[in-house]
């Protein structure tokens, strides 16, 4: 048997209309359609999307951790960024 | 026969074919090649105990003596069991798999497509929900035949000699008999010898595709439709009805 391995693929799950795609995890698979079959058998199968992206983890730019520092830290002296002295006004769903 | 012996009829021959296949993929949980896989097979296989279920329970209503869908699924012997003999062939390698599910699903898919229509409102409910299934069922082993027969050199071979082996097995799918041919004429179910040529053109699309070729010559086996079964049948329900057999009316 190979012991060359299939790509990694990402998959995002949207779990209702207005909500955005979610990261819902990982797998392996051959090509992108068979990602997406393996996607909705992995991570859809209890009724959990109705939509399904997938993307091969090698296309995921990531930052780099050891740089969380400067990346990050910088945002959390700033509390007049958050949009916190706004009341939500009744009826608006998922904020 | 009277209508309601071919309804009965009918309804187990199906309902078998769904159960035995089920039964058979479900002896790939924790053997799967990949883990997604693993998982894909198991789902189908849920999906056809599934149906199995529906078309027990309503064969048993249509009988009225007092059986229930238990009774029928783990309670009988080999000859009263009416599957095709494709469906409780051996899973082999993956390969071998995917081709028996995928000339199932073909089959299946034009079958449910005429059941939607069926003046029996009970059977045109049940393929309505399943009609999805099968839909899903179709495009996961069409992708895989395209891929493994289009794939390696040993992929290729492999699932050659699984679509050589397992088209004996095809002109029994068209099986009928008098129990058929009343349903038909009550407009219970469709005439799937209509459909023997879209069922032809469909799947040799898809071989093309796969690079692989059904043989000319096709030496063709029945019998299950009859009780007739292969070899293979015995040891499946043993495993099958052992727990029902050891502990009767054991429930959980």
């Amino acid at each position: 048997m190979s012991k060359k391995e299939w790509p990694l693929w990402e998959v995002f799950i949207r779990s209702k209309q207005g909500l955005s795609h979610k990261h819902a995890g990982s797998l392996r698979a051959a090509d992108a359609e068979m990602a997406v079959n393996n996607a909705r058998d992995v991570y859809t199968r209890r009724s959990e999307g109705i939509s399904i992206w997938v993307v091969e983890s090698v296309n995921v730019v990531a930052s780099d951790p050891s740089e969380a520092g400067p990346m990050f830290e910088p945002a959390n002296s700033k509390a007049y960024r958050h949009p916190t002295f706004y009341e939500v006004p009744e009826g608006i769903k998922h904020m | 026969m009277t209508k309601q012996e071919a309804l009965f009829e009918f309804l187990l021959r199906k309902a078998d074919d769904s159960l035995i296949l089920g039964h058979r993929l479900s002896e790939w949980c924790g053997h799967g090649p990949i883990l997604e896989e693993d998982i894909a097979l198991t789902n189908i296989s849920l999906d056809l105990i599934g149906q199995a279920t529906e078309l027990y329970k309503y064969a048993a209503e249509v009988e009225n003596k007092g059986r229930t869908e238990d009774d029928l699924a783990f309670l009988r012997i080999e000859k009263e069991y009416k599957n095709v003999l494709l469906v409780e062939q051996l899973n082999g390698d993956f390969g071998k798999t995917i081709v028996r599910q995928f000339l199932f699903d073909h089959f299946e898919h034009l079958l449910y497509e005429g059941l939607m229509n069926s003046k029996d409102e009970r059977i045109s409910g049940i393929a309505t929900k399943t009609i999805k299934e099968i839909k899903y069922h179709l495009r996961h082993s069409s992708e895989w035949v395209i891929r493994l027969g289009d794939g390696t050199e040993e992929s290729h071979e492999r699932v050659q000699a699984s679509v050589t082996d397992l088209s004996r097995f095809i002109d029994e799918l068209f099986y009928q008999d008098e129990a058929e041919q009343i349903l038909i004429q009550e407009g219970v179910i469709p005439d799937i010898k209509n459909f023997r040529v879209e069922f032809e053109s469909n799947i040799e699309k898809i071989l093309d595709e796969a690079t692989l070729k059904l043989p000319e010559k096709r030496w063709q086996l029945d019998g299950g439709r009859k009780g007739v079964h292969t070899e293979h049948l015995g040891y499946l329900l043993a495993e099958l009805q052992y727990m029902q057999r050891t502990y009767p009316g054991m429930e959980w």
